[in-house]
């Protein structure tokens, strides 16, 4: 297992509630793992757990066999590369330098990157289809293309393990689904992905396994088909809903309006496609 | 790139020159290069023993001033940041003006008393700035410090005014900022102070690319971030100690001279902060020349020529980071 959580708990004020209750969370090599849960459900603090941002009060967080305290983070950047839900593009950045700055964990202090820094540096470009924004300032780009920049920053890193957290976010359909496609790429070529979304159904599509939180505790952890049950989800997400599956047979989920027959039963047939 | 290392050799060259020539006595350049070579004729004098120590002291004074500003602004991501705005330089002037009235303080203790007086304003103005679990906001930090940075000057007059002690009474031209008792053995107490605080930031610039992004990325990317930041706060206080302590107040260095920088090289601080040192010391010799040849044969203090350029770019700035 790269990423690990064992039963954790964490509470961000001494007294206060705790934000995860016992919850455990694993991803290895080569899975794609989703995290998915209503609005302060905890999916971000089991990541800020993960990656040593927070304080555990109980349980154990592992990075590659090792408790994530001990990890300078310097080692734990060449582990773990991390695009988080937000960053400002505050300076007038060139994208290959944004870029190269994922690999200031692998630099000494002073010396000049290396032919192996600018290859990683190329090949991140390239895996993220933004060679030709290479001389583009960061603060010109569209959302879509600074996400992907990150996301190639992040790359760059040489990382194990790829933490996202809500990638797609004010993306559009292409953008969202070129985004979830990269991520699914890279974790067949062996790294251990981890992707906090809302898109219950982009999930079903790509993840191997999903982690369900609501309330800070963990409501589910399976595949797919485990963890996507109308009842569970119902429950957990406060709003009826329908599940029918695409033809490959990852579930799909369909809110239901207030309109629709209450009495829907577990499975709607998959729509047929007009000839 | 070549051609930018050629053009600020030649910069740094010109205004050394031109710092030696100019002043109450102008001299020609011949006169300069025979008393700098052979130290022989009536000018080798003024050129060896006055004017060669203040130039190079304004020269490493400005460098400093400005690579803190520069250091300051990636560590607060604003371009308004800068010793004497958030009042280390207050700080530092009344860690050394309390040394001076307890007259116990040789010359190379004073700067001492400087840095913990800076220090000592820093952790005031950042104390001021959180409020408890809010995230730190740039422009109250500014306020704060010149909250901080007004106190601390009131408290210098307050001494100045009722302290006896004989260093005093030149205390109040000194702090206004000047080079005028600029000397070798300055030069070597400035230098004492500087040379290990300017090496650690630089050391560090790729941490300072880390920071400017914001605390979390940095801390994806590798950065130890509470590390570095302890670092800045010292190393900024170290130099804008020593600055204050051989010359006295002299803002907006670190603001004027990292933003004409950044106008044309890449935000990278590996070549951004040498960068900004050679053009802050330039920036800092001419002001002096400006200094004691405006109202010649009198001397403005040369925090006056670097207020008269820095506010408006300050309020230029200001008008644009709030946009």
């Amino acid at each position: 297992m790269i990423l690990a959580a064992r039963d954790i708990a964490v509470r961000y004020r001494a007294g206060g509630p705790l934000a995860l209750n016992r919850v455990s969370c694993e991803v290895g090599r080569a899975q794609l793992v989703a995290v998915v849960g209503p609005n302060g459900s905890g999916k971000t603090t089991l990541l800020r757990a993960l990656l040593g941002l927070v304080p555990v009060e109980q349980g154990l967080v592992l990075v590659d066999g090792r408790p994530v305290g001990q990890w300078p983070r310097r080692l734990l950047a060449r582990t773990v590369g991390v695009v988080a839900q937000q960053e400002e593009a505050l300076l007038p950045l060139r994208v290959a330098d944004a870029v190269m700055m994922g690999r200031y964990a692998h630099l000494g202090a002073l010396s000049a990157p290396a032919e192996r820094d600018r290859a990683a540096v190329q090949s991140a470009l390239e895996r993220c289809d933004i060679s030709d924004l290479a001389d583009r300032s960061v603060d010109s780009l569209s959302g879509g293309e600074w996400k992907r920049v990150r996301v190639a920053r992040a790359l760059a890193q040489e990382p194990q393990a790829l933490v996202l957290d809500e990638p797609t976010a004010s993306l559009d359909i292409r953008h969202e689904m070129e985004l979830f496609e990269l991520v699914r790429e890279l974790v067949e070529s062996g790294l251990a992905g981890l992707v906090i979304t809302h898109h219950l159904n982009l999930a079903a599509r790509f993840a191997h396994r999903i982690v369900l939180l609501s309330r800070g505790e963990l409501v589910a952890e399976g595949t797919p088909a485990e963890v996507l049950k109308r009842e569970t989800l119902t429950r957990t997400f406060e709003w009826p809903l329908a599940i029918t599956s695409w033809r490959d047979g990852s579930p799909q989920v369909v809110p239901l309006r207030s309109s629709d027959p209450t009495s829907q039963t577990d499975e709607i047939p998959p729509r047929q496609e007009a000839p | 790139m070549s051609v930018r290392i050629v053009l600020l050799t030649l910069l740094v060259f010109a205004c050394v020159l031109l710092g030696l020539s100019a002043g109450a006595v102008p001299l020609p350049l011949t006169a300069v290069w025979s008393g700098l070579i052979s130290g022989q004729g009536p000018e080798a004098g003024i050129v060896r023993d006055l004017r060669a120590p203040r130039v190079v002291l304004a020269f490493l004074v400005g460098g400093s001033l400005a690579v803190s500003g520069a250091a300051l602004q990636a560590m607060i991501r604003n371009p308004l940041a800068e010793p004497y705005l958030l009042g280390l330089s207050s700080g530092a002037g009344l860690g050394a003006v309390i040394a001076i009235a307890s007259e116990a303080a040789s010359p190379w203790a004073i700067p001492l008393a400087a840095f913990l007086g800076a220090l000592a304003a820093v952790a005031l103005v950042y104390r001021l700035s959180v409020v408890s679990g809010r995230r730190l906001d740039p422009h109250v930090l500014l306020l704060s410090g010149v909250v901080v940075g007004a106190f601390a000057g009131a408290l210098m007059s307050a001494i100045m005014v009722l302290s006896d002690a004989p260093g005093v009474r030149n205390a109040f031209l000194w702090l206004l900022g000047g080079f005028g008792t600029a000397s070798w053995r300055a030069l070597a107490v400035f230098s004492a102070y500087a040379v290990l605080p300017l090496g650690v930031l630089l050391f560090h610039a790729r941490s300072l690319d880390l920071l400017a992004l914001g605390d979390e990325p940095a801390r994806h990317l590798g950065a130890e971030v509470d590390r570095v930041r302890r670092l800045v706060y010292v190393c900024t206080a170290l130099l804008t100690a020593a600055s204050v302590a051989t010359c006295g107040i002299v803002g907006f260095v670190g603001l004027v001279v990292p933003h004409a920088v950044r106008i044309t090289v890449r935000p990278l601080h590996r070549s951004l902060l040498p960068l900004v040192f050679l053009v802050g010391g330039c920036f800092l010799v001419i002001a002096d020349v400006v200094s004691r040849t405006v109202v010649r044969p009198l001397e403005l203090p040369v925090g006056v020529i670097t207020a008269l350029v820095g506010v408006p770019l300050f309020a230029l700035l200001l008008r644009r980071t709030l946009a």
